[in-house]
C-alpha cells in the first residue's frame, strides 16, 4: 500500500533522532513482589508489557541444575513445585548481612547461607548453587533489559532503576551492582515516591508538599516531598516493612475459617489448606472492590463449605491495618512539622491502594482525593522512563535528594557520633577530626555506622576499616580528619587522614555489604559473554567523549582569542584538531590518546597567551568574562 | 628604577592571578570562583570562595529566604551531576564536587544559627565550641537550668507544648537581635547572641524528644 503523506509532528524530529541505533535508557521498577520496565520518548512513557498485556513480571527467580534462571510468571509458578530452586522477594535481602537477616529467619521462603568469607552480604543456597541477592537481581534486571530490547528492537544499556526512600547505602550500593552485572549502566537511582510524583507531572504543577501513599503486599511507605521550581525534595519518610495487603488477606482468610469452623466444627488445617484459603481471601478481596458482597466455596478436609463477605464486614477485618497506615502518616507529618492541610497532593502506589477503604481513609486523613488515575502498579516505572529520558535527552526537572538515614562513626564507649545528619541534601560532604586516647597509639579503627540511634550496637554497620601509621604522639595531640562524602545516588565513601603527617587511608564503603572489586569482575567476566569487547568498547566510547571535549575546548578558545595566533600557529592547531576528529571516527585507542596528546602539545603556547592576557586584564580591573579582546594585542613569547 | 616597577608589576600580576584560574579544560583564563569557563563553558572544579559568595550574595546576617532558595535551585540545576549524566567522568566528578560545595553553603546560610557562626569564623572571631562558654554567661546559664528543670517536671504535653511555644518566641526574639548586631558590626554582642541561640535551639530539640518520652 502506497504511503499518503508523512506529517511531523512537533518533537517527532527529535523522537526519530533518538531512534537511529543509538542505545536507549529504560525505567525499572525493581519491586520486591513484582518488577516493572517502562521507556519514555518525547515525554511519552509506555510500559513495556509481555505477550498477555501484562506489564508486570513478579520478582521470581528459578534456577535450573546447569545453571541459567527462568524469571517471572513460570518461575512464580515453579515455586510450589520446587522451592529449593526458586527464589521470591530478595529485595529484602539487598545489602543485608548474615546478622540483619536473623531477625527475619523463618518468614524467609528460601535457605539462607550461614557465611560468607568476608562476614558480608548473605548467600542463599538454592538448586545447590550458593548466590548472592545481587546476582538474583541481576537476573531480574536482565530479564527487563531483555523484555525491552525485544520490544523496542534495539540495545537497552542504560537506565534509572527505582530504590525504596529508606534505602541504606548498602542496599542502593548492591542494586547499583546487579544493574552493572546485568549489562546496565545506571544512570541514576531515584528513589520509588520520587518517581511516582514524576509519572504525575507533579514536577511541572505549582510548589508546594506533596504525600506518596505507598500500600503493597508486604510493606507500607510513605514518603513527604517538597516540590519548588521543579526541584523535588524527600523531606521525610516513614513506614512499616511488615504490613501490607498481605495482612488483608490474611483477616479475610481468618473471617473465612472461622465461618467454616462455625458450621463444621474446628480441624486442624494443613499448609495447602491455608494456602488455598489466603488465595481465596484474596480473590474475595479484589472483587469486593468493585462488588458489595459476594459468596466462595472454600474447601477444607475435602469438603466444601460456602463462606460470604460484604463489603462493611471486609472493611471492619482490615480496618485495623488501614489505621495503622494513617497513623504512620501522621507521624511523618510530624516528623516534618507539617498538618495534613499544608500537602497538596496524594499520590496513590502499589496493588493495595485499589482497596476502596483504603482510598477513602486517605482522603479522610489529608482532606483531599487522592491521585489515583496512573495503575498504582506500574506508576514508579512510568515515572523511572520519565527520568531516564530527561537524563539522557535533558530536561528541566531536577530530583534532590536527601540522606534518608545518619551517618556517623563508633566513637570510646560505643557511642555514636554523627557527621552527616538524615535528611541532608546530596551531594553532600562533611569532615570531623578526632583524635588518639592513648599516649604512642599508632593506629586508629574507624567503624562507619548508619541509624538514628545512640549506640553503635543499635546502628547498621555500613564498614570497618583502620588508618596506620600515626606518629607517636601524646593522646589528644593527633588530628584525624574523618571525611563523609555521599554522592548523587546517595552512595558513601569515607576517607580518614592524620593531618600533621598527612598518612591517608580512603574506603569506598562497598566491601562490607557489597561485593569486592574482585569479585565483581569476576561475576562480571562469567556473566558476559563478551566481557572483553565490552570493556573494551567501553572503553573506546569513554576516549572518544573525552577526545570531542577537547576538540570543542580548542574551538571554543579558537573563536573567543583567534587574534592571539598568527595564521601558522592558527593552521597547525586546526591540523591537530582535524587529526583528533579523524582518530574518533575511528576506532583505535592508542591513535586517539596520541592525538590528543598532539592536540595539546600544540595548542600550550596559546593557552599561555589567554592566561596572560586575563590576568593583564584582572589587574586592569576587568571581569575575565568580559575581556576587552579588540584593546588586547598578541602577548609575545619570553 | 626600572627593576623595582618590573617587581611591582610582578606582585600585581600575582594578586591578579589569585583572581584568576585556569580552565582544566581549554586552558584559559577563568575568574575564581566562576562556575562555568567563559570560553567553552567546561565545569569547573568549586574552588575556595566562600558560602555567601558561592550563592552570589553579600556577606551579612540579613538574608532573604526565598531569594536564597531561587539562587541555590537556579544554580543546582546548572551544577547537579543528574546535568551531567552522559558526560565524561571528569566532568561528573567536578559537577558533584560543586553540587557538594552549593549544598554547603546552601544549608549552612539557611539556617540563622549556622549563618551567624559563618559571618562570626569570616570577620575572624573564633567561635566557642557548643556549650562550653555558657559558663562565661552567668545569666544564661541561670536561665538554661530554670528552662531544663520546667521541661524535666513538665508532666502533660500541653505544658511541654507551652514551653516550646515561649522557646520559639525567644529563638524568634534572638534572630532580631542577631540580625541588629551584625548590621552595627557589634561582633562581641553577636557571638553573645550566637551562644545563646545555640543553646535556645537546642532547648528547642529537647521539648520534641520530651514530648515523644510523654506520649509512650
Ligand atoms: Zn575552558
Amino acid at each position: 500500500m502506497p504511503e499518503l503523506l508523512q506529517i511531523l509532528e512537533p518533537g517527532e524530529s527529535q523522537k526519530q533522532e533518538r531512534e537511529d541505533g543509538r542505545p536507549l535508557a529504560v525505567g525499572i521498577d525493581l519491586g520486591t513482589t513484582n518488577s516493572v520496565v517502562a521507556v519514555s520518548s518525547g515525554g511519552a512513557p509506555r510500559v513495556l508489557r509481555g505477550d498477555d498485556g501484562n506489564g508486570l513480571v513478579p520478582s521470581v527467580v528459578a534456577y535450573a541444575p546447569d545453571g541459567s534462571a527462568l524469571v517471572g510468571e513460570l518461575a512464580r509458578q515453579l515455586l510450589l513445585e520446587r522451592p529449593e530452586a526458586v527464589v521470591s522477594s530478595v529485595k529484602r535481602l539487598m545489602g543485608r548481612g548474615v546478622a540483619d537477616v536473623k531477625s527475619l529467619e523463618g518468614t524467609l521462603p528460601f535457605e539462607v547461607e550461614e557465611d560468607s568469607a568476608t562476614g558480608g552480604m548473605v548467600r542463599l543456597r538454592v538448586a545447590g548453587r550458593t548466590l548472592s541477592p545481587v546476582e538474583i537481581s541481576a537476573d531480574i534486571l536482565r530479564s527487563m533489559k531483555d523484555r525491552a530490547e525485544q520490544q523496542l528492537g534495539r540495545a537497552v544499556d542504560k537506565a534509572v532503576v527505582t530504590v525504596p526512600a529508606y534505602f541504606d547505602d548498602a542496599a542502593r550500593t548492591a542494586t547499583k551492582d546487579a544493574a552493572r552485572l546485568a549489562g546496565l549502566e545506571v544512570l541514576r537511582l531515584v528513589n520509588e515516591p520520587t518517581a511516582a510524583a514524576l509519572a504525575y507531572g507533579l514536577d511541572q504543577q505549582a510548589e508546594g508538599l506533596y504525600a506518596i501513599y505507598d500500600l503493597g503486599g508486604g510493606t507500607f511507605d510513605i514518603s513527604l516531598l517538597r516540590m519548588e521550581k521543579g526541584v523535588f525534595q524527600v523531606r521525610a519518610t516513614g513506614g512499616d516493612s511488615a504490613l501490607g495487603g498481605d495482612d488483608f488477606d490474611h483477616a479475610v482468610a481468618q473471617h473465612f475459617l472461622g465461618q467454616r469452623a462455625a458450621a463444621r466444627g474446628r480441624t486442624a488445617l494443613s499448609v495447602a489448606e491455608v494456602k488455598a484459603a489466603l488465595m481465596m481471601a484474596r480473590v474475595a478481596k479484589e472483587c469486593l472492590s468493585s462488588q458489595a458482597d459476594g459468596d466462595w466455596m472454600l474447601e477444607v478436609g475435602g469438603t466444601m463449605t460456602r463462606v460470604d463477605l460484604d463489603r462493611a464486614t471486609f472493611e471492619r477485618l482490615i480496618d485495623p491495618y488501614v489505621a495503622r497506615t494513617i497513623a504512620i502518616c501522621q507521624g511523618v507529618l510530624d516528623d516534618a512539622g507539617v498538618l495534613p492541610e499544608d500537602v497538596k497532593g496524594v499520590v496513590l502506589v502499589g496493588g493495595s491502594t485499589r482497596v476502596p477503604l483504603v482510598r477513602r481513609r486517605v482522603q479522610e486523613f489529608f482532606g483531599r482525593p487522592p491521585l489515583a488515575n496512573i495503575n498504582p502498579d506500574e506508576v514508579v516505572a512510568v515515572g523511572a522512563s520519565l527520568q531516564a529520558e530527561a537524563l539522557t535527552a535533558g530536561s528541566d526537572t531536577l530530583l534532590l535528594d536527601v540522606t534518608p538515614l545518619s551517618l556517623g562513626l563508633e566513637t570510646m564507649g560505643g557511642l555514636v557520633e554523627r557527621i552527616i545528619e538524615r535528611n541532608t541534601p546530596i551531594p553532600v560532604a562533611k569532615a570531623q577530626e578526632f583524635t588518639t586516647f592513648q599516649d604512642g597509639q599508632s593506629a586508629m579503627a574507624i567503624h562507619v555506622l548508619q541509624g538514628e540511634r545512640e549506640m553503635a550496637d543499635q546502628c547498621r554497620s555500613l564498614a570497618r576499616f583502620e588508618l596506620h601509621g600515626i606518629p607517636p604522639m601524646t593522646a589528644g595531640a593527633a588530628r584525624i580528619r574523618v571525611t563523609f562524602a555521599v554522592d548523587a545516588d546517595g552512595l558513601l565513601t569515607v576517607g580518614a587522614r592524620e593531618t600533621t603527617t598527612g598518612v591517608e587511608q580512603q574506603v569506598a564503603v562497598k566491601p562490607s555489604y557489597g561485593l569486592d572489586e574482585d569479585e565483581m569482575s569476576r561475576m562480571l567476566y562469567e556473566s558476559m559473554r563478551h566481557a572483553k569487547e565490552d570493556m573494551a568498547l567501553r572503553v573506546l566510547t569513554e576516549a572518544r567523549v573525552e577526545a570531542t571535549r577537547n576538540c570543542n575546548a580548542v574551538a571554543g578558545a579558537l573563536q573567543a582569542d583567534g587574534e592571539l595566533l598568527d595564521a601558522a600557529e592558527r593552521a597547525a592547531i586546526e591540523q591537530a584538531v582535524a587529526a583528533v576528529q579523524a582518530a574518533v571516527a575511528g576506532s583505535d585507542r592508542d591513535a586517539i590518546a596520541a592525538a590528543v596528546e598532539e592536540l595539546e602539545r600544540v595548542t600550550r603556547p596559546f593557552a599561555e597567551r589567554r592566561m596572560d592576557r586575563g590576568i593583564r586584564a584582572a589587574l586592569r580591573g576587568v571581569s575575565v568574562e568580559s575581556l576587552d579582546r579588540q584593546g588586547d594585542k598578541p602577548a609575545s613569547e619570553e | 628604577m626600572q627593576a623595582q616597577t618590573r617587581q611591582a608589576d610582578r606582585t600585581a600580576a600575582q594578586a591578579a592571578g589569585t583572581m584568576v584560574t585556569r580552565c582544566w579544560s581549554c586552558r584559559g583564563p577563568v575568574a575564581e570562583g566562576a562556575p562555568f569557563c567563559p570560553t567553552c563553558a567546561a565545569v569547573q572544579p568549586p574552588g575556595q570562595a566562600d558560602h555567601f559568595a558561592r550563592l552570589g550574595l553579600p556577606r551579612g546576617f540579613g538574608v532573604d529566604a526565598a531569594d536564597l532558595d531561587r539562587r541555590y535551585f537556579a544554580l543546582q540545576r546548572q551544577l547537579h551531576p543528574d546535568r551531567f549524566a552522559t558526560r565524561s567522568a571528569h566532568e561528573r566528578a567536578l559537577s558533584q564536587q560543586q553540587a557538594t560545595a552549593l549544598n554547603d553553603a546552601y544549608e549552612t546560610l539557611k539556617d540563622p544559627l549556622r549563618r551567624a557562626d559563618c559571618l562570626l569564623k569570616l570577620s575572624g572571631q573564633d567561635v566557642v565550641a557548643e556549650g562550653c562558654n555558657l559558663v562565661n554567661d552567668p545569666e544564661l546559664l541561670m536561665e538554661a537550668m530554670e528552662r531544663r528543670e520546667a521541661l524535666a517536671e513538665a508532666g502533660s504535653t500541653v505544658e511541654v507544648d507551652a514551653i516550646t511555644r515561649a522557646t520559639r518566641a525567644d529563638v524568634a526574639a534572638c534572630v532580631g537581635g542577631l540580625a541588629a548586631a551584625f548590621s552595627a558590626g557589634d561582633l562581641a554582642a553577636a557571638g553573645r547572641l550566637t551562644t545563646r541561640l545555640k543553646y535556645l535551639q537546642k532547648l528547642v530539640d529537647e521539648t520534641r524528644v520530651r514530648k515523644l518520652q510523654l506520649r509512650g
